[in-house]
């Protein structure tokens, strides 16, 4: 059930350089019935000029203290009202918004997790999740600008953490798929959350070694309950929804078959 | 003005062309897709009428993304009227909404005459209450104009809707010509049974540091908070030049917000934009105007329609 929340923080915190992280309480009695890795929710800046929720993905949640943990960079006005809350404030969220992971699909697996930049934090419940479950390996190679890391110790805490950053300052010079390939991951499936290049050279990746690729896309949304159809990717075949050859991102997405969508 | 009595539950009902709507609130087209997705967060019975997201003669891609942007006080669409075309839409949406207690307004888009006239008359034996004809698609004989820029050409498919419809017809006024009064007496003048306005303003917005237009399309549709004074003020010229009932949208936030379109003269109004900022603001505007009307002791809302001084 989607629902806007008066959520509580309770914790916010300077991660690197432009990067938050902000943890959300629910109201007592309150909570989701289920929050899946790669889900994402819609937090209202706290400005009356700014009307549409911004999709930030759910980067940890805790069914026991009813917290969920959001990691966003400052990208504008709507990111760095939400930078400046703190905690004891209100922020108003739509939730819980996408499909997510299909944990099933990956259950079993050597799971290859690819983050690049502010793609990283939905790879972290995604992480956590697969720990879990047994027989599943999990890799993760996070892509980096440069030695300014956020998020590092939580993913080591649930699978072999390699990092890749851009000016080689720390692992791999270069991207994730570069520090795959250097320490020749073997893998079963790939997870992978980053900027659109990233997602089309790890689409091109999963088909070479005949694995498949479940991306997590972005697109600018207004709505983020699929009524507006303003974010959608284009499809391979038909949409069972649409019917034109569009899917909705904030509902069949944010993660897709990377065989099934044109990026 | 009559007195109301204090506490009595006061009269919420509206009669728009012989179609009675239990409340003067609806949603507006295409930001409530067809009432499944808001169904979550409001329950639909308590609404006075869904309209539904226009829906054309075949299927429509709509136009590349980004297809929204946020601006100040509001936000920008081209979604370019992606739709199912009428087929799936009947099959699956009105089926949707036959569950509910609430009047059905479908919302026509069309490239040609034929095309509106092709929904129409396959609309003509469906549970629906009311059609309501988006005359702001681009006119494809006619180039860039829009169906509903020109008045006589606005006249000439009102009245061959009409012949062809079922249903009462809402002609949808676009806000983007010179003179709304003679645009609403055109629909007037082809029979229309009621219109609403405003459609969305057409807008733009530029990134100043890629240097390139936010939406593909460049342009887009402005809605929201920010409009809302236009609308009223053309809500209020279109009730000094027709007799026919008004639905009025524009930025609508709050109960307040709609009662000030009611006043402007209008019998009914209509949630777009803001229901993105909250979900269940259409069920808040019934319930605030509900309150409007107890605390200033009115019996009915209809009589408030054109009562500003
Ligand atoms: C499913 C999904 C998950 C996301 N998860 C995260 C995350 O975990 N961490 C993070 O830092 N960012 C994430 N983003 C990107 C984040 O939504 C944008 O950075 C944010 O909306 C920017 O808002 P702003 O007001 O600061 O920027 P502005 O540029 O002022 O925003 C103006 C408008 O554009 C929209 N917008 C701007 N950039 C983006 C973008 N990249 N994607 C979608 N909408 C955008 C805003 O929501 C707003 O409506 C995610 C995006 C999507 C679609
Ligand atoms: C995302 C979006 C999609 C829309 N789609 C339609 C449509 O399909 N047909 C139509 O007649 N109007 C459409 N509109 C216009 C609205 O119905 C309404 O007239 C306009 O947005 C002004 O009201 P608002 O400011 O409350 O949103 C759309 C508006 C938005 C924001
Ligand atoms: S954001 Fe409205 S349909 Fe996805």
């Amino acid at each position: 059930m989607k629902k806007k929340t008066t959520m509580t923080v309770t914790d916010i915190r300077r991660l690197a350089e432009g990067v938050f992280s902000m943890k959300l309480r629910y109201p007592e009695g309150d909570l989701p019935e289920e929050v899946k890795p790669g889900q994402f929710a819609g937090l209202y800046p706290n400005d009356p000029s700014k009307l549409l929720p911004r999709p930030i993905s759910i980067c940890r949640w805790d069914p026991d203290t009813g917290e969920l943990q959001f990691v966003f960079r400052v990208a504008g006005a709507g990111t760095a009202s939400l930078a400046a809350q703190r905690p004891g404030d209100s922020v108003d969220m739509l939730g819980i918004l996408g499909n997510g992971y299909d944990l099933e699909k990956l259950a079993g697996k050597r799971v290859l997790l690819l983050g690049g930049g502010i793609g990283i934090p939905p790879m972290v419940e995604l992480a956590a999740a697969l720990a879990g479950r047994p027989g599943t390996g999990v890799t993760a190679v996070m892509g980096y600008r440069n030695s300014d890391l956020f998020l590092t110790q939580e993913l080591e805490r649930y699978g072999n953490l390699l990092i890749a950053t851009e000016d080689g300052s720390v692992g791999t010079k270069g991207n994730v798929l570069d520090a795959v390939r250097e320490a020749s991951v073997r893998a079963d499936a790939v997870c992978a959350c980053g900027p659109m290049p990233m997602l089309r050279a790890v689409k091109k990746f999963a088909r070479e070694q005949g694995i498949p690729a479940y991306i997590s896309l972005e697109e600018r949304m207004a709505c983020g309950v699929g009524a507006c159809l303003g974010c959608v990717t284009k499809t391979v075949k038909t949409d069972s929804h649409s019917h034109v050859r569009n899917a909705r991102i904030c509902t069949e997405g944010p993660v897709f078959d990377a065989e099934e969508v044109e990026i | 003005m009559r007195e109301g009595t204090c506490g009595v539950k006061p009269d919420m009902s509206v009669n728009i062309a012989g179609v009675e709507l239990k409340n003067p609130v609806m949603t507006a087209s295409g930001t409530f897709g067809s009432g499944m997705e808001y169904s979550e967060f409001v329950d639909l019975n308590h609404l006075g009428a869904v309209v539904t997201k226009g829906v054309a003669n075949k299927p429509w891609e709509g136009n590349p993304t980004p297809r929204v942007a946020e601006v100040y006080g509001g936000m920008l669409n081209a979604i370019g009227l992606q739709n199912p075309g009428i087929d799936v839409f009947i099959e699956r949406d009105l089926a949707f909404l036959k569950q509910f207690d609430t009047k059905v307004i479908v919302n026509v888009c069309g490239h040609t005459e034929e095309e509106y006239l092709e929904v129409v008359e396959r609309l003509a034996d469906e549970t629906v209450d009311m059609l309501e004809i988006n005359v702001s698609c681009p006119n494809v004989k006619q180039g860039a104009i829009q169906f509903g820029q020109d008045p006589k050409c606005l006249t000439d498919i009102t009245a061959k809707i009409k012949k062809a419809a079922r249903q009462p017809v809402i002609m949808k006024l676009t806000p983007n010509v010179t003179d709304i009064a003679e645009m609403a007496r055109a629909a007037e003048a082809g029979g229309a049974d009621a219109i609403s306005l405003i459609n969305t303003i057409t807008g733009m917005k530029i990134d100043i540091e890629k240097r390139s237009f936010v939406l593909a399309n460049k342009t887009g549709g402005l809605s929201g908070p920010a409009i809302k004074p236009v609308a009223v003020r053309m809500v209020w010229q279109a009730a000094q030049a027709v007799k026919i009932p008004i639905i009025g949208m524009g930025g609508i936030a709050s109960a307040e917000d709609a009662v000030e379109f009611i006043l402007a003269g209008a019998s009914a109004v209509a949630v777009g934009a803001m229901n993105f900022h909250d979900p269940c603001l259409t069920q808040k505007v019934v319930d605030g105007m509900e309150q409007y009307l107890l605390r200033h002791n009115i019996q009915t809302v209809r009589e408030l329609t054109g009562a500003v001084q």
